[in-house]
Formats: C-alpha cells, structure tokens, sequence
C-alpha cells in the first residue's frame, strides 16, 4: 500500500501524539493514584501550560469544522463565535478567579464539589453533576465525528467501514493513555495540537484569500452568492437577527467555562494569577477563531459546493494546500478533537465518581482515583458507540441542547461564588423549571429528518423577537429560585450548611 | 476606587458586542473587510488589552 506525502504527515503527526500521550505520565511525576494528580495534573501548571491546555481544551475540533461550517451555510449569524468567545473572558476573570481559590482552599475537582460544600445540599450536587455529564457526553460525541469527517475526506485505509474502524483505534488508544495519565496527557498533547492549529490558520490566511482575489472580493462574491440561495444568507444580519446573535453570544459565554473540562482545565492552573493571566491571554485563540470562521467565506468565493457541510474545510484547505502542508492541517484537526475529548472525558468521569456514586467530602481531592479512571474508558466507550450507532443529527441535537442546559446550573454555581441568598431547594426548584422549560421549547422546533433549532422566535412586548433558549430558560431559573428563596424565608426553612468561610474566596 | 474601575473596565466588551446594531454594516472597510468583520476581531484584542490592564490595576491594590 502507497500513502501520499499528506497522508504520511498525518498519518506520523498521529503517531506522534499518541506516543506523547502515554509518556505523558512520567511528566512532573506524581501518584498517578491520587485524585488530584491524576484529574488535576497536581494543580500545578504555570502560565504557558496552562494556556495550551485551555486553549487546547475550549477550542475543540468540532468548532475548527462547524464555525466555518455555519458561516458557508448563514453567513452573520455564524459568526456569533467571535464575540462569544470575546466576552467569554472578561465573564471567566470575575467568577474563575474566586472559584480557582476556594477550590484550592476547600480541595474541589468538581462544580459541583463547590455547590454541594456552599449549599450543604446533596440534590443540588447531583442535579449540577447530572447536568455537566448530560452537557458532556453529547459534546465528546461531537469531537468524534469531527475526527471522522477528516477521516472520511482522507478516503483509502483512512475510511475503511466508514472512517469507524480507524475511528475505533484512536479512540480507544486515546482511552488508554488518559487512563495511565490523566490530565496530564492532554496537556503534553495540547502543545503539539495548538501549533499545528495556529500553523495552519495563519498559512491558510496567508495563502488562501491571495489565491483568490483577496479579501475584499471574497466578501463580495460570498454576499452575492448567498443571497441567490434557495435559503438566502447575507454578510450582514439585519434588524431580525441582532437579538438572536447577541443573545446567543451572552447564552454560550455563560456555558463556556461553566462546562466541566472548562473548570478541569482551569483548577489545573497553578494559581490565581495564572488563571487570571490566561484570561488575558486566551483571546489569542479567539482571533484566530475570527479568521478561520472567514474560511468560509472563502470557500464560497472558492466555489466549493457540498451538502455536507462538515467536509468544508477540509475540502478547502485540501484544494489550496500543498500535500504536506494539508496532512499537517488535517492532522490538526484530529488532535485537536483529541485533547478536548480526553478532559471532556476526565471531568464528567470526576462528575460521576465524586458527586453521583460518591459525594463531597473536605479531603476527597487526595482519595483514590481508580473510580474516575475507570470511568473515563466507559465514557470513551459510550461517546464512540453513540457516533457509530446514532445518526449524527442526534449528537449535534443533544450538544445544542447541551449548551442550554449547562446555562442553567449558573445560578447556583457562579451566582452562588458570590451570594448564599438564594436556598438551596429554590435553586434546585429554578434548575428543575428551567431544564424542563427550555428543553420543551427547543425540543418543539424539531422538523422530522433535520436538526432542532435554538433560537426560537416568541412575542415578547409587542415584538416577536428571536432568542437563543438558554436565556429564556435562565430568566425562569432565576424568578422561580427568587420566588422560592422568598417563601421558603417567610417559612424559615433550614437554609443548610455552608462549609466555605468568607477568606477562601479571597 | 481601582476595583470598580476594573469592574468597569471589564464591562466595555459586554456594551462593544451586544447590541448588534453598533456594527451591523459594511462601512467603513478595513483592507477590504466591511466593518462587522474588523470591528468585532478589533474587539477581541482590545478584550485582552483590558484584561491585560484589570490584572494590573488589582496588582497596584495590593
């Protein structure tokens, strides 16, 4: 068998990743055994690390093929990533900043490790774990069938059965060394992910709009062509899709670092300056996620025409890269699906040893860590069978739904860093309206054979006005937790114990 | 006084991005970018400037 020049940069970048997975384990040697080591990488990762493995972490493969995906398809509107992850920032400064030092004060590896130690209540624990492990899994899934578009483009051994046998290997090699490394693995890999990437976002901008006329026409072809599709799109939103775009930047800002590889990632960090640095830091990503949101315009204005959207930047960069260079970006795209699918992987297993079998306990950050571990195959196993077994729209589905979901544990999470006003039955009673609110709402715009939509268009003063979910489902978390936390006071109810003391936040 | 001028500082990319209607056009470009596109990557470096200038202005508190 004969591999082309791209196919054996791939194919040995690959390789390579994998190897460093499994030698990641002697990196800053720790017992492995022990839970902090093992989820936390011993919490001791400085700036550089730290902003490798976030970035790495938060900027997953599915957004490198989806966001450009969105922009080809809509235009505007698929650029809510950008100030999505802008905003992102300034919110995670505030609140990440807090709960990095009270988790390193009272030993936290979950939310809801914090939400039960705050609240002294075991539902509320369970109810933010189940909603982190719900949010999780689809989004691992995800990660797969990004790894398996750039599969399926490569064709010959590449896509054998689908692209799943060659799926199945690296998933399951990808179980094995998060098993023997933890969070340490992810975060050697996360080096060689993120280089590629910017490697390959910085080539293609270089490269890309040159070849085709430059910037300036590629936005003007693209108006053009998305205005005369069946389905018009524009570059611009126009009046009735500004709230739907701002809405959905502020409702994913809220997930973002609420997810549990998010909080993983961060309480990984060294210290609170650091977490605070990366802060500043990580809008670097960003920017580059602005540019490659752009490829897809270019690959209007290139021409290139599919119906699977999933296989646009792929088909783009093959089209103007030299082989070498496409196996690199390629390869990019599959690490980068790699990394975030490990943490996700670490942090819902954490979710699910720590706060549904097990509960929080001071001390916990130092038990065995052979349940989580475990956990972590079984979760690998799960997200790999979904993609083989379920049609693809179902992962994508329930990811969006996901996104929903994880909004409304903010209440009692980030609210919860800096007020116990609110009681701990209100919040639960809040989560529970607003998960079922919002999950009928979306679940509703579901058309037979196609994807759910999470912008739903409702009267509201007067106007109908388009809205991403999630803040509906936040504004009915927030009256019923108030208007509960107010009666349950009237009645002087048992408000439970709060473990944390006002200078752990500090 | 320094802290809630951080807390206002942190605002600005909130009141930059969420009203769509700030940024909605074409006009002015910026090498051939219509202005929704230049002005919303602008904003993300200004984002780390200003988070770059919040961890600053806590430093001095201390």
């Amino acid at each position: 068998m004969t591999l082309s020049v791209r196919d054996e940069v791939f194919a040995g970048l690959v390789v390579l990743v994998t190897l460093m997975g499994f030698v990641a384990a002697r990196w800053r040697a720790g017992n492995l055994h022990q839970l902090e080591e093992w989820a936390l990488g011993g919490r001791r990762f400085g700036t550089i690390v730290s902003w490798f493995l976030i970035g790495g972490d938060i900027y997953t493969a599915y957004t490198f093929i989806a966001v450009p995906a969105l922009v080809y398809g809509v235009g505007a509107l698929g650029f809510y990533a950008v100030p999505y992850a802008a905003i992102a920032y300034p919110f995670g400064f505030l609140f990440l900043s807090r709960f990095w030092s009270v988790a390193r004060v009272r030993g936290y590896v979950t939310s809801a490790d914090f939400v039960r130690d705050l609240f002294g209540s075991r539902p509320l624990e369970v109810a933010v774990a189940l909603t982190g492990i719900l949010a999780t899994l689809p989004y691992i899934a995800l990660q797969v069938i990004g790894m398996k578009a750039v599969l399926m483009h490569l064709g010959g051994a590449f896509a054998i059965g689908n692209g799943d046998l060659a799926l199945s290997i690296a998933f399951l090699l990808l179980a094995a060394y998060t098993f023997t490394s933890g969070l340490r693995a992810p975060a050697m890999i996360a080096f060689v992910k993120d280089t590629l990437i910017y490697g390959t976002v910085v080539a293609a901008i270089v490269i890309i709009p040159a070849k085709l006329g430059g910037w300036a026409h590629v936005f003007d072809v693209s108006a053009a062509t998305l205005a005369a599709r069946p389905k018009p799109g524009a570059i611009l939103l126009s009046a009735n899709l500004q709230v739907a775009y701002a809405t959905m930047a502020l409702g994913s800002c809220l997930a973002l670092f609420v997810y549990p590889h998010s909080i993983t990632s961060v309480l990984a960090a060294k210290s609170k300056a650091v977490v605070q640095r990366n802060m500043a830091l990580l809008p670097i990503y960003s920017l580059m996620l602005g540019f490659l949101a752009l490829l897809g315009y270019c690959a209007i204005a290139a021409n290139i025409r599919t119906t699977d959207t999933s296989s646009v930047i792929p088909t783009l960069l093959d089209t103007y890269f030299p082989g070498w260079l496409s196996g690199a970006a390629l390869a990019a795209i599959v690490i980068g699906a790699l990394v975030p699918a490990a943490i996700m992987a670490i942090g819902s297993a954490n979710l699910f040893a720590s706060n549904i079998f097990g509960e929080f306990t001071p001390g916990r950050a130092h038990a065995d860590a052979h349940l989580s571990r475990l956990l972590t195959l079984a979760l690998c196993a799960f997200a790999l069978g979904f993609v083989i077994f379920v049609p693809t729209t179902y992962a994508i589905n329930f990811q969006l739904l996901g996104g929903i979901w994880m909004v409304q544990i903010v209440p009692a999470f980030v609210l919860g860093l800096y007020t116990r006003k609110l009681h701990p039955l209100g919040l639960l009673l809040g989560w529970l309206a607003a998960m079922a609110a919002s999950t009928a709402i979306a679940a509703s715009t579901a058309v037979a054979g196609k994807g759910i939509s999470v912008n739903v268009t409702l009267p509201l003063f007067g106007h109908s006005i388009t809205v991403f979910v999630a803040l509906y489902g936040l504004a009915i978390n927030l009256v019923v937790a108030i208007a509960a936390s107010l009666l349950l006071r009237l009645f002087r109810a048992n408000p439970g114990t709060d473990g944390t003391t006002p200078s752990a936040y500090a | 006084m320094a802290s809630r001028l951080r807390y206002l500082l942190l605002l600005l990319p909130f009141i930059a991005y969420l009203d769509p209607a700030l940024y909605d056009r074409v006009e002015p470009r910026l090498l051939g970018f219509p202005f929704f596109y230049w002005y919303q990557l602008l904003w993300v470096a200004a984002t780390s400037v200003i988070l770059g200038v919040a961890i600053l202005l806590g430093r001095r508190k201390q």
